[in-house]
């Protein structure tokens, strides 16, 4: 068993996918509720929350990675992430474990990829027979 | 010893500007009165600590030009130099040098590697010439100058029949606790009579800040050799030196001693130096300040911030419960997060003095510099504004000014030709003015000529010429804030540099402040400027658009009426209804917001608001009333997004967007 924060992932799926994205930039996984839209925001603003007396941009996660919404998610919850520069909430459908990922079970992406939503990836890893798409938070959290 | 200067560093900065902000202020009214020797002790008192710090800190530049000054200053105090505008236009370039010289600190953590070698020559080459004018002096047999100080002590002592003795102590070479065995010599000294000063200071000796010698000066009924019988029992004591002061034969002799002088004399505790020189005194408003790093306020603030929220969720919650004790504990609550609040504002409040002082040296400069006479007047610098105020209104305030002088002001001989006195008079004043604070920069030049900027707008393509027909007077001054404009024929030096009043405008507003002018051919122009005292808790007027909720500022709201929906009219494109005999521009804020328009009710809800001069009605769908709201940014990620200047927690932990009336308007 591997240990220390290092390699340990949250996971979330969209559609069917399983997306990951450290633990140590996460400050907490909360329940999509009282959002405040934001007039004439880009679309993948999905309006902001109150987390703590913090006002928290909520991206949705779908909009920037383009991937198409198959039905809608009855229990969507937000990532709190923060890089250096922002704190955001990301949307996803469901959130539920918390795994190790050892740094060899992982893949490179090409820098110069195209597919949007490997630009936003930092690498792949195979768990258990699983493919996690791990998520480079400073490169979807640029504005 | 390695001492790591860098944890001393911002001290030193903030120490140095308050030096450096004394020495401007001093050296302008030594402008003014070239023969005041108070006003050089001063100079040399300022010069003389920043040299230490800087010393210490290992900015050898800026240390050996204040040494430098420091032996021009010396020269002058003992006649051997008189002050002339040379001296004084040299001792303001190193003012110059040094104010860069700690800049380049501030924001590369080095001092400037220029060695300011010119500015050492120039300070040289005045020293020779005092020191030939020196020579013409010796036959004079000037009188060097006395310490007011000691002379008001010997004055003093002589009436009551004292004496006054100087002793030199000298501690043998192998003495151990050199502080313990001064200590034991003040004890001495303190039974047969009473300690006026000593030389290193008395805090200075207790650290051991001396090496064998030093001085005290001492009142005392005895005569000298009682005195020399008393101290010449103390051991570990090499030698004693007692010189009797008096009046007559009071010199200063080394330079060395002044020094000291100047520095013990700072640190005596009663600063009767300064009240006995009342012309100095002016220039010791020395407040005691506590530096506070900005993080821990800002975090004080967020505490309160919560605080209130959840006072504004007590109130609600009080309408459902019956107890009057729930009552009373609202109130206490209320008024608790009211004067936390007010204490808090408080902290973070700065006079604006600290902007308006170093206006005086730049209307001097500018003056001289145009050949303008030029009379600054400032008035309310002790008012205060909030620390992010302070650090953004400087720029605007300078561009303004320059304004004033390089396009106001007539040249001299033009004042005199339109009946005018000579001197041109600039009036810099601030006042608190409700939830505002207004500042107004005020020239009494030759005002705005209304024409001249409509034919510089429609040269400049900002307006057609059909268009400027229509336009009143006022639209069209208020063109001088328009983006591109610069009304200077000929662009100077001064002003006009390609930034106009565009830029000027929009720093104010980012600090949610707005800007005016009136102005009157031949008798002036006046900029008025008004910010908000707080920037962080603000009234605010809750409405409801479609089923979301919203704030607007009160400040800048005008009033709350009804109109019937046919009485919209379309002007243009432009809805506008005649409201109290004036046309008044609707904005739908449904449609602004990117909300679905519903069925169009014939009562319309229109909140007025204002910016400036300039009005609109907002049409809401319903009220919910006035509140105290905590300002919360939005956001990096938000910050480009429009019509929108923030977000405040409503009670129920929902968020409500803050409406930028500034910029719907």
């Amino acid at each position: 068993m591997l240990s220390g924060l290092e390699n340990k992932y949250v996971i979330f799926k969209l559609n069917s996918e399983y997306y990951g994205v450290n633990i140590k930039s996460v400050i907490a996984i909360e329940n999509m509720e009282n959002v405040t839209r934001i007039p004439n925001s880009p679309d993948y603003v999905k309006g902001v929350i109150n987390l703590r007396g913090e006002v928290i941009t909520l991206i949705d996660l779908r909009e920037k990675l383009n991937v198409s919404r198959n039905e809608e998610p009855t229990d969507s919850r937000v990532i709190v992430v923060s890089t250096e520069e922002v704190v955001a909430g990301l949307v996803v459908d469901t959130s539920s474990e918390v795994i190790d990922i050892n740094p060899q079970d992982i893949d490179n992406i090409d820098e110069d990829e195209e597919n949007a939503t490997l630009m936003y990836a930092q690498g792949i890893a195979k768990v258990d027979g699983r493919l996690i798409i791990l998520l480079e938070l400073t490169k979807i959290l640029e504005y | 010893m390695d001492l790591d200067i860098n944890q001393y560093i911002s001290i030193f900065i903030e120490e140095s500007k308050e030096h450096l902000q004394s020495m401007n202020d001093v050296l302008l009214e030594l402008e003014k009165e070239p023969t005041h020797t108070g006003y050089i002790n001063e100079i040399f008192r300022v010069a003389h600590t920043i040299k230490g710090m800087a010393g210490t800190m290992g900015f050898s530049n800026m240390a050996n030009l204040t040494h430098e000054m420091e032996n021009v200053l010396q020269a002058t105090r003992n006649n051997e130099l008189k002050i002339s505008e040379d001296v004084i236009d040299i001792l303001f370039k190193c003012f110059d040098a040094m104010d860069e010289s700690v800049n380049n600190i501030i924001e590369q953590g080095i001092e400037k590697e220029d060695k300011n070698e010119d500015l050492i020559d120039e300070l040289k080459a005045l020293l020779n010439q005092g020191v030939k004018s020196e020579m013409k002096n010796q036959l004079d047999n000037t009188k060097p100058e006395l310490d007011s100080y000691l002379i008001n002590l010997l004055k003093k002592a002589k009436e009551e029949n004292l004496n006054v003795y100087k002793i030199r102590f000298t501690l043998t070479d192998d003495c151990m606790l050199k502080a313990a065995r001064a200590f034991i010599i003040f004890n001495t000294l303190e039974e047969i009579g009473e300690i006026i000063s000593s030389i290193p200071s008395v805090e200075e000796i207790e650290d051991e800040k001396f090496d064998k010698e030093f001085d005290v000066i001492i009142i005392t009924d005895v005569d000298k050799e009682k005195l020399e019988e008393e101290i010449s029992n103390i051991s570990e004591v090499e030698s004693t030196l007692v010189e009797e002061l008096k009046e007559e034969n009071f010199h200063i002799s080394e330079n060395k001693d002044l020094e000291h002088e100047i520095e013990s004399k700072e640190k005596l505790e009663n600063n009767d130096n300064s009240k006995k020189n009342n012309s100095t005194s002016h220039n010791n408003k020395v407040t005691k300040t506590v530096r506070v790093d900005i993080d821990r306020l800002d975090n004080l603030m967020n505490l309160v911030s919560e605080l209130i929220i959840i006072k504004t969720r007590m109130d609600e919650l009080s309408g459902q419960s019956t107890k009057a004790t729930m009552n009373d504990a609202i109130e206490y609550l209320e008024r608790i997060t009211t004067s936390l609040h007010d204490a808090v504002m408080k902290v973070r409040m700065v006079p604006i003095e600290r902007v308006f002082n170093r206006f005086p040296r730049l209307v001097r400069d500018l003056s001289k510099d145009l050949g303008k006479e030029i009379d600054l007047e400032m008035s309310g610098e002790e008012t205060e504004v909030d620390r992010t105020v302070i650090d953004e209104i400087g720029d605007p305030l300078i561009h303004l000014i320059r304004n004033s002088i390089d396009h106001g002001i007539e040249m001299p001989e033009e004042r005199i030709k339109a009946g005018k006195d000579k001197k041109g008079s600039v009036i810099l004043k601030a006042y608190p003015d409700g939830n505002n604070v207004v500042i107004e920069v005020q020239d009494n030049g030759k005002g705005l000529d209304v024409s001249s900027i409509k034919n510089k707008a429609i040269q400049k393509d900002l307006i057609n010429e059909k268009t400027a027909e229509n336009l009143s007077d006022d639209d069209i001054i208020n063109l001088l804030f328009a983006p591109g404009f610069s009304t200077a024929e000929t662009v100077s030096d001064v002003s006009g540099r390609g930034v106009g009043l565009d830029v000027v405008k929009s720093k104010i507003e980012s600090i949610s402040g707005n800007i005016e002018v009136q102005t009157e051919i031949n008798k002036g122009s006046r900029f008025i400027i008004r910010i908000p005292l707080t920037l962080a808790i603000i009234q605010a007027l809750l409405v409801k658009v479609s089923e979301e909720i919203y704030a607007i500022p009160l400040s800048s709201i005008n009033e709350i009426t009804e109109i019937k929906s046919e009485e919209i009219r379309d002007i243009q494109g432009k809805e506008v209804v005649l409201y109290r005999g004036e046309t008044l521009p609707i904005i739908r804020l449904k449609k602004i917001l990117d909300l679905e328009d519903g069925l169009e009710k014939e009562n319309l809800t229109v909140v007025v608001a204002k910016k400036g001069d300039k009005q609109a009605g907002f049409i809401i769908d319903g009220l919910i009333g006035q509140q105290e709201i905590v300002i919360k940014s939005l956001g990096k990620y938000l910050s480009k997004v429009k019509y929108l200047s923030g977000a405040t927690i409503l009670g129920n932990g929902n968020i409500s967007l803050i409406l930028d009336v500034n910029s719907l308007i």
